[in-house]
């Protein structure tokens, strides 16, 4: 495979991870998802990592980029469906991963998505205090 | 032991059969102080005796050949049967060395069995001794494994306490063994049911230290890692400042006293209502 397929759903781009992400791969992935949300003007990204087995420091730091390109480009960025081992390691290595937002599911990702949103419109300030905590 | 010796012995435990058992099941019965009857023990016995006599017969006293494959499974049936009965070492291997007495007793007077004789006997007793008090051992490891196991297994249930809350109440203290199934299982759950909200109640747990502190906080990493919240309840005064003065810092985990309050969170997060219901009748 030498791309990551994204797909549209909405106003959310939806990204599933079921390979190793090399290098390559992983830039490409930056740069589609970059492009992508430019021409659909999508406000949301939705990466599942449920096929993965290891997330590194590596893909953790690739994550929180594309969470960081994302927001710049206004869209808001979940990571959904880590796995517990992959939890459990990250935490014993001291791997937090900062700057990225999670959700157990595609689905409850969606429903959080749409809740910042709202939140957003709803109150600015507040949402300006998310961004301080989250980046 | 040699084939003559043996053979030598055979003869006389099958002349002397009854006397040698009966002062056996004497000698074994004052030791087991009644919890085994007298008919099972006196089975027990007479097979044991029967085997052991069958192996002498063949010419041979060691327990490693073939031929004594069955006398073998049986001290192991015996000793496993009292390990689970709850008898101690000693009790166990009595049952054995035992025979080397009601032997002297029953056969001392015979002409045809020389010194060399019971000394050869004796050895092979002990053979038999510490055949048993090895496999009694294993048994008990077997016996503790399993318990510690079943422990294991009852101590840390992940309860659904509503549609998006999971709860683990967790009772006794933690160790790293146990709080590592504590982190699998409830992670899992959160998985399972698609719980964005988990609360771990410690209301149970006697005492926290740094170590296990620092269980609690992996834990709740962990969950927000893959995107569910959890909430540290029913942390009990000496608790609270036990943590404090050991200056772990919680950062912003949510800690509420109770698991009530815990639910009330979680629940007003998900924007679910909950209200009393009108009295019925009642006039409005």
């Amino acid at each position: 495979m030498d791309r990551i397929p994204v797909l549209t759903l909405g106003d959310v781009l939806l990204v599933s991870i079921q390979v190793d992400l090399e290098d390559q791969l992983a830039l490409r992935l930056q740069e589609d998802l970059a492009d992508r949300i430019v021409s659909t003007g999508a406000h949301g990204v939705i990466i599942d990592i449920t096929g993965l087995d290891i997330v590194d420091s590596f893909v953790g730091r690739m994550l929180a980029t594309i969470a960081a390109v994302s927001k710049v480009l206004d869209a808001e960025t979940f990571v959904v469906g880590m796995r517990p081992a992959v939890a459990i390691t990250l935490v014993e290595l001291g791997l937090p991963l900062r700057g990225i937002r999670t959700a157990l599911n595609v689905e409850l990702g969606l429903a959080a998505l749409r809740a910042a949103r709202a939140a957003e419109y709803a109150e600015p300030e507040e949402s300006d205090d998310d961004e301080s905590v989250a980046t | 032991m040699e084939t003559n010796t043996a053979l030598r012995l055979a003869a006389v435990l099958a002349d002397r059969q009854d006397a040698v058992v009966e002062a056996w099941s004497d000698a074994v019965r004052e030791t087991l102080r009644g919890r085994l009857t007298r008919a099972e023990l006196d089975r027990q016995l007479a097979d044991l005796y029967t085997l052991l006599r069958t192996l002498l017969e063949s010419g041979s006293s060691s327990l490693g050949r073939p031929d004594a494959a069955d006398l073998r499974s049986m001290l192991s049936d015996l000793s496993h049967a009292r390990a689970r009965q709850g008898f101690s070492v000693s009790e166990t291997a009595i049952s054995v060395f035992a025979l080397k007495a009601a032997f002297y007793r029953a056969a001392g007077d015979d002409d045809h069995v020389s010194k060399a004789d019971f000394a050869a006997f004796s050895l092979f007793i002990d053979d038999l001794g510490l055949h048993t008090v090895e496999t009694y051992v294993a048994a008990r490891d077997s016996i503790i494994t399993e318990q510690s196991q079943q422990l294991m297994e009852l101590s840390t249930p992940v309860v659904k306490l509503w549609d998006g809350v999971v709860a683990v109440p967790l009772i006794g203290t933690l160790d790293s063994a146990r709080s590592q199934i504590v982190m699998e299982r409830l992670l899992q759950a959160l998985v399972d049911t698609g719980s964005p909200y988990a609360i771990l109640d410690i209301t149970g747990v006697p005492a926290v230290d740094t170590q296990v502190a620092q269980h609690i906080l992996k834990t709740v990493v962990a969950a927000q890692l893959m995107g569910a919240q959890c909430i540290i309840s029913g942390i009990r005064p000496q608790i609270a400042q036990t943590i404090v003065s050991l200056g772990i810092e919680f950062g912003e985990i949510v800690t509420k006293a109770n698991l009530s309050d815990a639910l009330q969170y979680a629940l007003r997060s998900l924007g679910t209502d909950i209200g009393k219901r009108a009295p019925r009748g009642a006039v409005i």
